[in-house]
């Protein structure tokens, strides 16, 4: 009954993404106010009816309702209850239903806290909102109704593919879709001022915090996903630019200048029509993201739950959006005034560069990703692209990105002066050469580019740390005068420096394992010891144990630093019950100097050894803390009182760009 | 500078970026991609020793031999040809006789593939899309939810 009750609140939800899309959109042709306040309530609606429907779907999973196709398909009576509930969106369909429900979520969030939002507008971006709903609506519906009853209900579900069983996977699929998801409220906004055909700085100022909200979702999901995939696959790697990993690392590029570019034209005026440009394309890549995964059309590790002909469905979709999106700003883009002018030695040069660097990163991976499917379709050749192409593309964009990010928040609008910023940078580059060279000196091995990119890590952070001791005055102000400035200063300058330093912390993380990763595969028996990076592993013998669903050979092995006892690691090898699929447990002991992580293999024939692989991964967790320290400094930035949602109202001003006029 | 001059530096600089990115792109393509191929590939020549490919197929039932230590010997067949592989390192989890295999290395002077990756799927249903593609070319029948790649399988 209550799944019943479920599929139809989805109908009706489509229902009302049709009204939605529809009238408030005639409201502000006709310009007719009644018309155009009905975005809200429908707004709303929806979200409510799409939530009755998710937790309906939930209910039937939390109680093992296998008469229900989906629950019978994902799930079993044994599972613990969290992955029960994770279960939801552990497949194709609940992961669809998933997408719509946080789709009208973020619809409704504009619905609600919107107020300031001029009314033809909001209706609009509501309008716009409700079309990708309503499309997905259809879809699901036509081609992937989780509500769908079995005739005869199997006894037991067939279960979740056991290494999505997991605590950091059942919360990865959510966070990246809020991040995919949000980044539709960009687009909305880029639509609808499209239509409008007037966009000022007000527009980017409404626009950013919901982009900023997108970026952390997605940012920290992203990070969840490569954390799940180096503790959970036993590879001991965290990156493996696999097509699904570009597929929501893309997004995050285009979002990352997205963010950038829309500050700009907050502050200045300028940069609209690539600000909005960049919004389309941002979400055209989510969009894209979504259907490289759901449709398997790559050959993916990470594939899971594809079906290439509802592939097919949202590549329509996906074709529809991005060619309307296109097509419309092809039609406006040249209506849009052009703004306020600045001198390439600026913060707005800075920003432009980043917005070059980081939108020819993603389109490096987009042809990385890619180029095989055209590939095969043009010749039928079948190819794969790996991680060398992406080394020896992507890494040399970020370089000159990295080496010029710190100048960026020194240098004033409009006109900047290169030799002064570079002064005060002198004593993070020195601090950046020290650590280049003590890393030269430390290590033994590794590329030669290693040290140099460790420094410029360091100098990433170095440098955030600086801008904010000169925003404060510390060094030349007294004492109180600090702390009176360092109170004072906005949230979004916290916010900036710690992304920043975010982004430093994670570059010495990924140079420091990517280059000096110790591996070593060895065959033990019982009482044997293998030396790896300075950590002395006594392996102790294998015992079977019973989980709640799976049965595991778990091995046990003792690691010693010189003469002192560090901590017991258990690696494992588990069988699960439904579906009977072997995994295999990394035991892990982490700290700051890295991890050390094992791997127990297969047991040989004979003489009672096992194979072993061992992995030293020096500074990897900096990997995942800059990751969550970007995550955080999103949010303090989404506290600032500048960037609160109905703070700020348009002026009258923005019309006459003050900018411009003084630049000229 | 000019309005015109400072609009032009910014094209200019952005398009010399994009410039660079395309040249670096072109380069590691050439460089850096490896191809796929069958067994029947290889059985024809198409492959030269030394020359770096994936190699994908079936494991062929009865062949995974283990040697010392963690050295494994299987090999990957397309019902119609087989090759020798050998690999050394730990096997991921769903590696099996008669699954699905990927695997990547050189051919060595004898004909045997030297391995050194071989890789895993995460879901025992999912057949790599170029392998099932492969199959299906050599007119191999495969078990229901191989039918399409990926399997409509959840």
């Amino acid at each position: 009954m209550i799944v019943e009750f479920g599929h139809f609140a989805l109908v009706l939800a489509v229902v009302v993404a049709l009204f939605q899309t529809v009238v408030p959109l005639w409201g502000t042709l006709s310009r007719e106010p009644r018309l155009m306040e009905t975005a809200r309530p429908a707004a709303i609606l929806q979200l409510v009816l799409l939530l009755i429907a998710f937790l309906a779907l939930m209910y039937a999973y939390v109680v093992s309702d296998f008469s229900v196709a989906n629950v019978a398909a994902n799930s079993h009576s044994t599972k613990p209850l969290i992955y029960r509930i994770s279960g939801v969106w552990g497949n194709h369909e609940g992961s669809m239903l998933l997408w719509v429900l946080i789709l009208a979520t973020f619809g409704a969030a504009v619905a609600l806290f919107g107020n300031n939002l001029p009314l033809s507008l909001r209706a609009n971006v509501l309008s716009v909102q409700a079309s990708i709903a309503l499309a997905f609506g259809i879809f699901m519906l036509a081609t992937s109704n989780p509500f769908l009853r079995l005739e005869s209900p199997p006894i037991d579900g067939r279960g979740l593919n056991p290494i999505l069983q997991d605590p950091a996977l059942a919360f990865h699929p959510p966070f990246l879709y809020a991040g995919y998801v949000g980044f539709s409220i960009a687009f909305s906004f880029a639509i609808a001022a499209l239509i409008d055909g007037r966009i000022d700085a007000a527009w980017a100022r409404w626009v950013r915090p919901w982009t900023l909200a997108a970026w952390m979702c997605l940012t920290l999901g992203i990070a969840m996903g490569s954390w799940w995939a180096y503790y959970e696959l036993g590879w001991g790697g965290w990156w493996f630019w696999d097509p699904v990993e570009n597929a929501s690392f893309m997004p995050w590029l285009a979002g990352t200048a997205l963010l950038h570019s829309a500050l700009v034209m907050e502050k200045r005026e300028t940069l609209k029509v690539w600000t909005i440009l960049l919004a389309i394309l941002t979400f055209s890549l989510s969009l894209m993201g979504t259907f490289l995964v759901r449709s398997g059309v790559l050959t993916s590790v990470h594939a899971f739950a594809v079906d290439p002909e509802r592939g097919v469905a949202i590549l329509m979709i996906m074709t529809i959006f991005v060619g309307g999106g296109l097509a419309l700003f092809a039609m406006r883009a040249g209506e849009l005034r052009q703004g306020g002018l600045f001198a390439p030695i600026s913060r707005e040069g800075a920003l432009v560069l980043n917005n070059v660097f980081l939108t020819a990163a993603t389109a490096t991976v987009f042809v990385g990703t890619l180029y095989p499917l055209l590939l095969e379709g043009l010749t039928g050749a079948k190819i794969s692209v790996g991680p060398p192409f992406f080394n020896m593309t992507f890494i040399p964009l970020m370089v000159p990105l990295l080496v010029a990010l710190p100048f960026g928040p020194f240098l004033p609008w409009k006109r900047g002066d290169l030799v002064g910023v570079s002064q005060r940078l002198i004593a993070t580059a020195v601090f950046a050469l020290i650590v280049m060279v003590a890393t030269m000196a430390i290590t033994e091995r590794g590329p030669w580019l290693a040290p140099i990119m460790m420094g410029v890590g360091v100098y990433v952070m170095a440098g955030s740390i600086q801008e904010l001791a000169f925003r404060a005055r510390i060094g030349s102000a007294g004492r109180e005068e600090v702390l009176r400035r360092l109170w004072n200063l906005p949230r979004s300058v916290y916010g900036t420096v710690l992304a920043h330093f975010g982004v430093g912390l994670m570059v010495v993380g990924i140079v420091a394992t990517s280059a000096y990763q110790t591996e070593k595969v060895v065959v033990m028996k019982p009482g044997e010891t293998a030396e790896v990076a300075g950590y002395t592993l006594a392996f102790k013998g294998v015992a079977p144990q019973k989980g709640p669903n799976y049965r595991e050979q778990v091995g046990t092995i003792e690691v010693m630093r010189g003469d002192e006892p560090v901590t017991t690691l258990h690696p494992s090898k588990r069988i699960y019950d439904s579906p009977p699929q072997p995994t295999s447990e990394a035991g892990i002991h982490a700290s700051w100097r890295g991890d050390l992580y094992t791997v127990l293999g297969d047991a040989q024939k004979e003489d009672g050894g096992f194979a072993f692989r061992f992995y030293f991964n020096p500074l990897v967790r900096f990997i995942w803390l800059g990751a969550l320290i970007m995550f955080i400094a999103g949010g303090i930035s989404l506290t600032d009182r500048r960037l609160r949602v109905g703070a700020p109202k348009r002026s009258r001003s923005s019309d006459t760009p003050t900018g411009a006029v003084a630049a000229e | 500078m000019t309005r015109k001059q400072k609009r032009g530096f910014l094209i200019g600089t952005a398009i010399a970026i994009l410039a660079i990115a395309v040249i670096m792109v072109a380069f590691a393509l050439r460089d850096t991609i490896v191809f796929f191929q069958t067994p029947s590939d290889v059985a024809e020549g198409k492959v030269e020793p030394g020359e770096r490919f994936r190699l994908g197929g079936l494991v062929a039932d009865g062949s995974v031999e283990r040697g010392q230590g963690t050295k494994v010997k299987f090999s990957v067949t397309d019902t119609l040809q087989t090759v020798p592989v050998s690999y050394e390192g730990i096997l991921p989890d769903l590696f099996r006789e008669g699954q699905g295999v990927v695997t990547e290395g050189k051919l060595d002077e004898t004909g045997q593939f030297q391995a050194d990756t071989v890789l895993a799927k995460h879901d025992e249903n999912y057949m790599p899309p170029e392998v099932a593609a492969a199959l299906k070319e050599k007119g191999v029948k495969l078990g229901e939810g191989a039918e399409h790649p990926g399997g409509k399988t959840n």
